[in-house]
């Protein structure tokens, strides 16, 4: 089955609120080899300003994640886990996420475009706060690959 | 080393503000795959990334991205000054059972405005870039 192009443009409600734990946030840091102690330690966070342990720049894909589920779970996307390559990622920031944060994330599919034999597709995250404020836009890239490949 | 970001006159476009080489192992994938939710075992099974095609086991596009950005950080000073930051994931990163993976990041200044500095990231594993177009955008206030 193609990607299926009426994706664009349709509505997908609010991921369930995501609660940013402190912990969690340390666990990422040491994933992704974050050393600085803005990541770790709440004093270090509280005199740049924050409330909390400040989660590396590249945590906003957790939330994301929670979209790229839900665009799975749809019956005629077309696009299955297996045929998915991801081919570029990028993120728009309005600020950092911090621990105790409240995020929920909203899906668009802002493009569907014929890439050899299956098709590029730009799926877009809007997370906000518990104040319905934008914290950061997460924007992927995936190459679905065709059926006979 | 060149000064701060927020040091007007002090940087310059064509500074190397940051690099370091960070050693991957089968270890690292499975913290980070666990870290992060992504659970495709492409990147801590053999046979499966076999099955599929592919030299080896991978890192995590997502592990590369992230950790070629925290190379930057430190002279940031605060994550919080980057209003943007994309790649392109060019080239996998193999990690081999025994040896794991060096994965090179060089962070260079490419354009300053009265606003941000534009940072381009050089990613690099066994001598093969494995990122594209890797640029971050920070506020210099």
């Amino acid at each position: 089955m193609p990607v299926n192009p009426e994706l664009v443009g349709r509505d997908f409600p609010p991921t369930a609120p995501y609660l940013v734990g402190r912990e969690k946030v340390r666990e990422f840091a040491r994933a992704v080899f974050a050393d600085d102690p803005q990541h770790t330690d709440p004093d270090a966070a509280r005199a740049l300003g924050y409330a909390d342990v400040v989660a590396p720049p590249t945590f906003a894909m957790v939330i994301q994640d929670l979209t790229l589920q839900q665009l799975l779970a749809v019956p005629d996307s077309g696009i299955e886990l297996h045929r998915l390559i991801h081919a570029e990622q990028r993120f728009a920031y309005t600020r950092p996420i911090v621990a105790g944060d409240e995020l929920v994330a909203t899906l668009a599919i802002t493009q569907v475009r014929p890439f050899g034999k299956g098709a590029m597709v730009t799926s877009e995250a809007t997370i906000t706060d518990a104040d319905d404020a934008h914290v950061v836009t997460a924007t992927s890239v995936l190459l679905v690959g065709g059926d006979d490949e | 080393m060149t000064e701060n970001v927020t040091d007007a006159s002090g940087i310059a476009v064509g500074d190397v503000v940051a690099e370091r080489t960070v050693h991957l192992t089968r270890e690292s994938l499975v913290r980070y795959a666990g870290a992060s939710g992504d659970f495709n075992p492409i990147h801590y099974r053999d046979d499966v990334a076999a099955s599929v095609g592919l030299p080896g086991v991978l890192a995590h596009g997502m592990l590369t991205m992230g950790l070629a950005v925290e190379t930057v950080v430190p002279w940031l000073a605060d994550a919080g000054r980057i209003l943007d930051y994309g790649v392109r994931f060019t080239r996998p990163v193999v990690v081999d059972p025994d040896a794991g993976a060096d994965v090179t990041v060089r962070a260079t200044i490419t354009a300053i405005d009265d606003e941000a500095v534009t940072v381009e990231l050089a990613v690099t594993a066994a001598d093969t870039a494995v990122l594209g177009k890797a640029r971050l955008r920070a506020r210099r206030d």
